[in-house]
């Protein structure tokens, strides 16, 4: 395996939100592993975006009111039936 | 619309089906979730999960593979959602050439984190922590439901859904590219739609914002 490539906070920044989406593959999202181990600044900004990310998704989420549950149960019920 | 209707569909095996009761049982919290934001709570999300729903068991024998299934179900609610709840949610900033080509050029990358660390703004401990304890939930779903439907779609499965990129090019039929992109203006969008909400309700005080910030 090559050495990991030096990158800096312009370069760990564009490439930020999709390292937390984990959708950069293994040797960028290495370099930016190895960027924010030693940049504090870009830390707190990995960090920051992470809980909004988290905080959105906590936001999003509804518990499912019983009247589309049952709805639902009928369905398959009906289904089953055939 | 890629499901085809046929008029007197194929049964399909009784193990798929038990299958498909169960999958739906599992993911029925996330599709409900999904569906409130598509349609900002004013067309029926009800309606619409019931809706798709009754589509997803017409059409289980056009199911390809049952890995893709939750993929297949999102992309039957995002259609669903579009020929049943968007012609009575149109609104003109909704309209045909905004849901097709946001891809124009991209505007700068709006960050909230570089808002908070501006010098004017006076803290108290942890500015992000700070500002992250202050927002509501009715906040961020305000937020993500003021952004505009192309936008919304993506954010909602990337961020509410945890989806991949290629899951959400699949459920909404586009390149993956495009979903890179619309994400990241999405979100762009959406930090700047909460640092707005933080100003108004005084979360964030400072000097009026100036011209190019606007
Ligand atoms: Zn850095």
């Amino acid at each position: 395996m090559s050495k990991i490539r030096q990158i800096g906070c312009e370069e760990a920044l564009k490439q930020l939100l999709e390292y937390l989406d984990q959708e950069l593959g293994e040797q960028h999202s290495h370099e930016v592993d190895q960027h924010l181990s030693t940049c504090r600044s870009c830390y707190s900004r990995m960090e920051f975006e992470k809980r909004l990310k988290q905080r959105l998704q906590d936001a999003g989420r509804q518990e499912v009111p019983d009247t589309l549950k049952d709805r639902i149960n009928r369905l398959f019920a009906e289904q089953n039936k055939n | 619309m890629t499901v085809p209707m046929t008029e007197n569909p194929p049964q399909p095996d009784p193990d798929l089906r038990a299958f498909c009761e169960q999958e739906i049982a599992a993911m029925l919290d996330r599709l409900y979730a999904a569906a409130l934001r598509l349609t900002k709570g004013r067309c029926d999300a009800e309606d619409l999960v019931a809706d798709t729903i009754v589509k997803v068991l017409d059409n289980l024998h056009s199911l390809q593979d049952r890995a893709s299934f939750r993929g297949w179900v999102f992309r039957i609610l995002h259609n669903t959602f579009i020929s049943n709840c968007r012609t009575r949610l149109a609104r003109p900033e909704d309209n045909v050439s905004s849901l097709h080509t946001p891809e124009g050029e991209a505007p700068e990358q709006f960050w909230l984190f570089d808002r908070l660390h501006q010098p004017f703004l006076l803290w108290w401990g942890n500015q992000e922590q700070e500002f992250l304890d202050r927002l509501m939930a009715e906040d961020m779903v305000r937020a993500i439901d003021a952004l505009p439907d192309a936008f919304r779609m993506v954010v909602v499965l990337a961020d509410i859904e945890g989806f991949s990129y290629r899951e959400i090019a699949d459920a909404l039929e586009l390149e993956v590219g495009t979903v890179r992109s619309r994400l990241s203006r999405g979100r762009s969008l959406l930090q700047k739609a909460l640092w707005d909400y933080a100003r108004e309700t005084g979360i964030v005080s400072g000097p009026a914002p100036s011209r190019d910030e606007r």
